[in-house]
């Protein structure tokens, strides 16, 4: 990999699962669910994505991809490791041995990657949000959620730039490549207000100073998405907002096949260690 | 994330025009060679040298290309995050390799479009170990030990090939294959060290990819027609064989610290030739895959046609998307 790589770890800057575990600081329950909410959006995204490496449309492509899947697996290790200090659980306790209802991950992560517009359109959506929620998180007064956020939001910023130069590209490229990636964001839209719900835990918790109010991002959301959909000459979509559920552990129906295949090989061999 | 490659824009590739050889040239090029000094894209070079390299480079881009497969099919049921995490660094790794290489065979006149149109239609090669099929977890240590380190055993003497950008890539892509390596032996120690169905898994994969493995190397010397030229050319520094009897010596310690055994009783050490010796390998099953009749040939390449397809918009969007700019520009500029 080249020295200029996201997701290059050098000494200094690291912040390693490992370390978080280290550090031995133990979340609060309420922290604890919040930190499985970012832990879960990330990894069930990751998971996603990796399946694009070996099948992206240029090879620079896989690169990208591969990289973006790699940062949010950081990212999700970090907080489910963190998530796991309040039960003594590990972060592949939470990942592997955890059913479909415990998971808290928003509908929006676990939608299927379609086409390479579909999954740009998901990309759009998740970079600036998260972009704009580790922003806030830096200053949490949760010092491991500030940390783990303080290091995400350098990586989540190249995922930004990459989406939305994937949106001009796709917009103003080809007839049908503007057909496509219109019909993706259509697609997608109606799972972007799930991201913004505040719920009585995300209220108590901001309150405190420990989260972010979900709430609160929407605007700083809309102005950058705006800003690149007006480059692109696209309209926001106007569509019905989807139900969501995914903080309670209510998912979609995508959800089960993503973890079946996640688990399948850990489950097969409880206990062991790889 | 860029990928710094060879090949600097800076250097223009020579035409290929076999018939008219500048005066000196030839003497140039067979001076360098016998300095063991670097060919680079400037300078004038026989055309079968030039074929040659085109055609090695080009395999060996392709096989980084297809040997994405083999791995990435393990990406979405690695048994933990952390594993996870180093399976896709690695399969990425290899997409930035093939990117090194492609770029290296262009400074040689060949665009990397002419050379993807070649594989998925089928009439390139590439590496005959990955149409074989990866069958367990296991298989992604038996894979970074032994096909990884079988292609260190080819690869580090290519680090001083005679043509300057391959040379230069190939450091590169060592430096990485080495931590792969080490991290495919690292999966089979752990799994050696687990439960009985892990270690019964890790001798599984072993005995599957050690055959495989030996003839990565290539078919014994006395069956190898093409090796006399390239050691000529310094583009390659061993024989098949020689490098092949190195890597049994290798792995035959190494499979020890696994307490695992390697699927092969007649490996010995020969005093005489001071050469270690392995049983008979299967070259009739090599040629049969070689010739598209493996166990997956038809499954990798087709995968590999199925993403160049389904990505042919995604490129002419950004193709029009660039074509639109720089005349956007061009019109600002009048």
């Amino acid at each position: 990999m080249s020295s200029d790589s996201a997701t290059r770890i050098t000494p200094g800057n690291a912040l390693r699962p490992e370390d978080i575990v280290a550090a031995g600081n133990k979340a609060p329950a309420d922290v604890a669910e919040y930190a499985l909410r970012l832990g879960d959006d990330s990894l069930i995204l990751a998971q996603r994505l990796g399946w694009w490496i070996s099948r992206a449309p240029e090879l620079e492509e896989d690169v990208a991809l591969g990289n973006i899947a790699l940062d949010l697996l950081g990212h999700a290790r970090s907080f489910l490791s963190y998530a796991g200090s309040a039960s003594s659980r590990t972060e592949d306790d939470l990942a592997y041995w955890r059913r479909e209802g415990e998971f808290r991950s928003a509908h929006l992560f676990e939608q299927p990657n379609g086409d390479f517009g579909r999954t740009i359109a998901r990309q759009l959506v998740v970079s600036f949000y998260q972009y704009e929620l580790y922003t806030a998180l830096m200053s949490s007064t949760d010092s491991t959620l500030a940390a783990i956020a303080a290091k995400a939001v350098k990586e989540v910023d190249y995922h930004r730039d990459h989406s939305a130069q994937w949106v001009l590209r796709l917009a103003g490229g080809t007839e049908e490549s503007r057909r496509r990636i219109t019909r993706a964001l259509e697609l997608t839209w109606p799972y972007a207000g799930e991201l913004f719900e505040d719920d009585e835990l995300a209220v108590s918790l901001a309150a405190a100073g420990a989260a972010v109010l979900p709430s609160s991002l929407r605007e700083r959301f809309d102005a950058g998405v705006g800003a690149v959909l007006s480059e692109a000459e696209l309209e926001v979509p106007q569509v019905p907002a989807a139900p969501g559920g995914g903080r309670r552990g209510r998912h979609s129906e995508h959800l089960g096949y993503l973890l079946a295949e996640m688990q399948v090989l850990a489950r097969e061999h409880p206990g062991a260690s790889w | 994330m860029s990928l710094h490659t060879d090949a600097s824009p800076g250097l223009q590739a020579v035409p290929a025009e076999a018939e008219s050889v500048p005066d000196g040239a030839q003497a140039h090029f067979e001076q360098l060679l016998a300095e063991d000094s670097r060919i680079e894209p400037r300078d004038w070079m026989p055309e079968a040298y030039r074929k040659t390299l085109v055609r090695q480079i080009s395999q060996h881009a392709h096989s980084e290309i297809i040997g994405m497969q083999p791995e990435a099919n393990w990406i979405t049921r690695a048994p933990s995050l952390k594993r996870k995490s180093i399976l896709m660094a690695k399969v990425q790794d290899e997409a930035g390799h093939g990117l090194y290489l492609y770029s290296a065979a262009e400074t040689l006149g060949t665009p990397r479009e002419k050379m993807t149109e070649d594989l998925i239609a089928g009439k390139a090669r590439y590496s005959s170990i990955f149409n074989y099929p990866t069958l367990s977890w296991a298989d992604m240590g038996a894979i970074g030990w032994l096909v990884d380190g079988a292609a260190i055993c080819n690869q580090v003497p290519l680090c001083r090939a005679s043509y300057g950008p391959y040379g230069r890539a190939m450091v590169r892509v060592c430096k990485e294959e080495s931590f792969h390596q080490r991290q495919g032996f690292e999966i089979l120690l752990e799994l050696a060290n687990g439960t009985g169905a892990q270690r019964g898994m890790a001798q599984d994969a072993i005995n599957r990819w050690y055959a495989p493995s030996l003839m990565m190397f290539g078919p014994p010397d006395d069956d190898s027609p093409n090796s006399k030229q390239s050691m000529a050319w310094n583009i390659k520094r061993f024989s098949n064989d020689e490098l092949r009897s190195r890597f049994v010596g290798m792995i035959v310690e190494q499979v020890k610290v696994l307490g695992l055994t390697l699927p092969d009783d007649s490996i010995r050490f020969n005093e005489d030739k001071q050469q270690w010796e392995h049983g008979p390998l299967d070259w009739n099953e090599f040629k049969e895959v070689l010739a598209g009749r493996g166990p997956c040939n038809a499954q990798r390449l087709a995968r590999r046609r199925e993403a160049h397809e389904d990505g042919a918009w995604v490129r002419e969007a950004a193709a029009a998307y660039a074509a639109k700019q720089a005349a956007a520009q061009k019109t600002e500029v009048a």
